[in-house]
């Protein structure tokens, strides 16, 4: 017998539309001020960028610390973007758009080439026939040269493609740019420009993921958290680069786009696509790498290509949390992308409950709601309290519910349903063991 | 015959490469002294081992906790800070001399730790791991923001009044300072009496046995929380030193201060190997003088130094992934 109701996905679409209207007619109508306002859309925002760490570190158990580091790449890099439609800073209207996508066509070209050369069967080539009179450490040294000199010619190659495909891309971009008019132009720079945030956001995260993920998994956290200073210091000095970036002074003058109905919009979109992501086999995959990597391995589960897959993913939403984010208040400093709010979005996660989406939406609001109202709530003179009595919170949820508000739990539509009975024999179906026991171990 | 023309053409690829490794690094020495002359140079170097000493008391705390709990503690760089306005406090408004006010803060320092340790950690002891690493940030945010509170330490920088007059010793063209000597005196005292605590007392081998394995000391009746709290103590004590030198050296302080150093320190034990003494100790010397180097011979080094610093914490990870002195995780199955 089964139970009639409704689909799961209603209730969740209709509380999303509660909420969505519910915040519009609120300032419409002066309920809410515009402080308030912006408050909402930076909570989401930071739900946004927290689903993506808790893609990583959530469902495929890579502890990482340097989300923050994708955060700040998707927000200067859409900045920059939307700024030189705005101000022209690099000399056409279009021009930092046409870099940045060419030179991310030149780097997934390169990626690709290196690809396809399939140079780890070359290394092991080399080090079979050479292993029975050559030491370890001679071996590697042997396999290294010609490994750098293909990288060095792919990253020639990688650069003449970007070279190519700027100079294709350059007079097209300008021309749409100028050809459309000045309302549609707007939106299409604002939605490419999410994206290249997203992309580039991805692209780094490919980058980085490539070589760490190897590492163990606490010395993978240590690893990103490095990678977060890394790019907070070159932020800082950006400057150097780039001179509109204005590095520990701040980027101004980012047109003020973002709009509730954006913010919206994109989380939509992020979550539905991370659900059905969960939901395939990739991301049943993922979850088995988090329980258990070695039994996954042996399951024939390609590990490695999972975690890049995870860590990819999820350093495009933080991407596009951060190009929203860049747009809200069109103004970016450094010390926004420091180490100390760099732990946000893990506390985000842990807050809301590993491996939960409904939790990390849940708690990405609360926090950010939390911290904001705690600027109202208390009385004058207390505000420096702020962050005295925001730790003390976490102390206690920590305490008193380790494992997150949710747990591995779910609502409405982010619930897996039970696959129906004829996918699996009843003799072999298990009780799901909980979770949480998983992320005791990969810490 | 084919095979062994083949074999040593091969081998001397490698040491051909090796050769060129070492020259390059030699060459670049050669360079960096020559920049400035070999004064400038040692003159760097001593003061990167200056640094190095410091992060060293930090690091030590850091690399013992983990090796012990596997707890990356956030909050030590804040003890630290504890540190350094305890003897603050002490010199300036109390009139204390250089050794008591050192004592007092090692003292402070392992009450708060011990504290802290109860408190927020103990608690969380067979939760998952991430819960405790997360009170740890709390912890570290709740010292931070709490200390600097108006009718705490105040949110502004201070002036750090040094205990005693600083003489400058002049050795053939190099400067050295009594706080140089100090700080490598005091240094090298704690690290040996930390090596005699762990290696020939009781205590210290419980420590050991703990950090083998956690429910085999408990078996052997091995009181584990006491261990626990204790390294948490002498992890503060070394760190409370560490704060008191460290403003004397830089004589700032500010409720943050303790952000960046602990953060070196933490690296440093990581390269050194984490849960590793010795590894802490040289990671750290490594990563001072590093520090100094970049900012004294690199343009714009003075803003590039965390930089630098990360990437090759990132480099030396992806050449040796648990460290200089790491062993190698074995995975069980």
């Amino acid at each position: 017998m089964r139970k009639l109701s409704l689909p799961s996905w209603i209730p969740t679409l209709i509380v999303g539309l509660i909420v969505f209207f519910g915040v519009l007619y609120a300032r419409d109508n002066g309920h809410i001020s515009a402080y308030r306002y912006q408050i909402f859309q930076i909570a989401v925002i930071a739900s946004i960028s927290a689903l993506g760490l808790n893609l990583i570190y959530g469902f495929n158990g890579q502890f990482s610390l340097g989300h923050i580091g994708f955060y700040a790449i998707g927000a200067y890099s859409s900045a920059l973007i939307t700024k030189d439609y705005q101000m022209a800073w690099s000399g056409s209207r279009a021009g930092a758009l046409a870099w940045m996508m060419a030179g991310q066509f030149g780097i997934i070209a390169g990626l690709a080439l290196i690809r396809m050369l399939r140079l780890d069967r070359l290394r092991r080539k080399i080090t079979q026939s050479t292993s029975s009179y050559l030491k370890e450490h001679e071996t590697r040294m042997v396999c290294l040269l010609p490994v750098l000199f293909i990288v060095a010619a792919v990253i020639g190659l990688g650069v003449v493609a970007t070279l190519g495909a700027h100079a294709l891309l350059d007079p097209g971009l300008n021309a749409l740019v100028e050809g459309l008019s000045d309302n549609v132009a707007r939106n299409v720079i604002f939605v490419l420009a999410i994206l290249n945030g997203g992309t580039m956001a991805a692209l780094v995260a490919y980058l980085v993921g490539l070589p760490l993920l190897r590492l163990g998994s606490d010395y993978f956290g240590i690893a990103t958290l490095g990678f977060a200073i890394m790019v907070f210091t070159g932020l800082q000095n950006s400057d150097m680069v780039i001179d509109t970036m204005r590095g520990a002074r701040g980027m101004v003058a980012i047109p003020t786009w973002t709009t509730w109905g954006w913010v919206m919009a994109t989380f939509a979109l992020l979550v539905f696509l991370m659900r059905n992501l969960l939901r395939s086999s990739h991301g049943r995959a993922m979850i088995s790498v988090r329980e258990d990597e070695i039994a996954a391995q042996s399951m024939g589960v390609d590990v490695n290509q999972l975690k890049t897959m995870a860590f990819t993913v999820g350093g495009l939403f933080a991407g596009v949390g951060g190009a929203l984010y860049a747009h809200l208040y069109g103004f970016l400093h450094p010390s926004t992308f420091n180490i100390i709010r760099g732990f946000d979005p893990l506390i985000i996660i842990v807050l809301g409950g590993l491996g939960s989406m409904t939790g990390t939406i849940l708690a990405g609001v609360g926090v950010v709601v939390l911290i904001e109202e705690l600027r109202v709530i208390l009385p004058q003179g207390f505000e420096d309290w702020r962050f005295v009595i925001y730790p003390i919170i976490l102390l206690l949820v920590m305490l008193l519910r380790s494992e997150g508000l949710m747990g591995t739990r779910e609502w409405g539509w982010f619930r897996t349903p039970v696959p129906p009975e004829r996918d699996i024999p009843l003799s072999t179906r298990q009780p799901a063991t909980p979770a949480t026991a998983a992320s005791s171990e990969d810490v | 015959m084919k095979v062994l023309i083949l074999k040593n053409s091969l081998r001397t690829l490698v040491w051909a490469i090796y050769a060129a490794l070492a020259f390059g690094l030699l060459w670049g020495i050669v360079a960096l002294v020559r920049m400035n002359g070999p004064i400038f140079f040692i003159q760097a170097i001593i003061d990167g081992l200056r640094l190095g000493f410091m992060y060293a008391l930090i690091a030590l705390g850091y690399t013992m906790v983990y090796g012990i709990v596997r707890l990356i503690n956030f909050a030590h760089g804040d003890v630290f800070m504890v540190g350094a306005f305890t003897s603050f406090y002490a010199i300036t408004r109390y009139n204390w001399s250089f050794v008591p006010a050192i004592l007092l803060a090692m003292l402070i320092c392992t009450v708060l730790n011990v504290v802290i340790e109860r408190v927020a950690y103990k608690p969380l002891r067979n939760a998952p791991r991430i819960a405790s690493l997360i009170t740890a940030i709390g912890v570290s945010f709740f010292l931070e923001y709490f200390t600097a509170l108006s009718f705490v330490f105040g949110p502004d920088f201070i002036t750090y009044r040094r205990p005693f007059p600083v003489e400058v010793w002049n050795v053939g063209g190099i400067l050295i300072t009594n706080i140089t000597v100090i700080i490598v005196g005091i240094t090298l005292a704690l690290l040996l009496s930390l090596q005699y605590i762990i290696r020939r007392t009781k205590i210290g081998k419980a420590m050991r046995a703990t950090a083998l394995d956690k429910s085999a000391a408990r078996l052997m009746g091995i009181n584990v929380d006491g261990v626990i709290s204790f390294t948490f103590a002498l992890g503060a004590a070394l760190a409370g030193a560490g704060g008191v030198l460290y403003a004397i050296a830089f004589p700032q302080i500010l409720t943050f201060m303790g952000i960046m150093p602990g953060l070196k320190a933490f690296v440093a034990a990581v390269l050194g190997g984490i849960g590793s003494i010795p590894g802490a100790f040289v990671g750290s010397l490594l990563m001072g003088t590093t520090d100094v180097l970049v900012v004294s011979f690199m343009p714009m080094g003075s803003r590039l130094r965390d930089l630098i610093a990360f990437l090759i914490l990132i480099l030396v990870f992806l050449i040796k992934p648990t460290g200089i002195f790491g062993e190698p995780q074995a995975e069980k199955v």
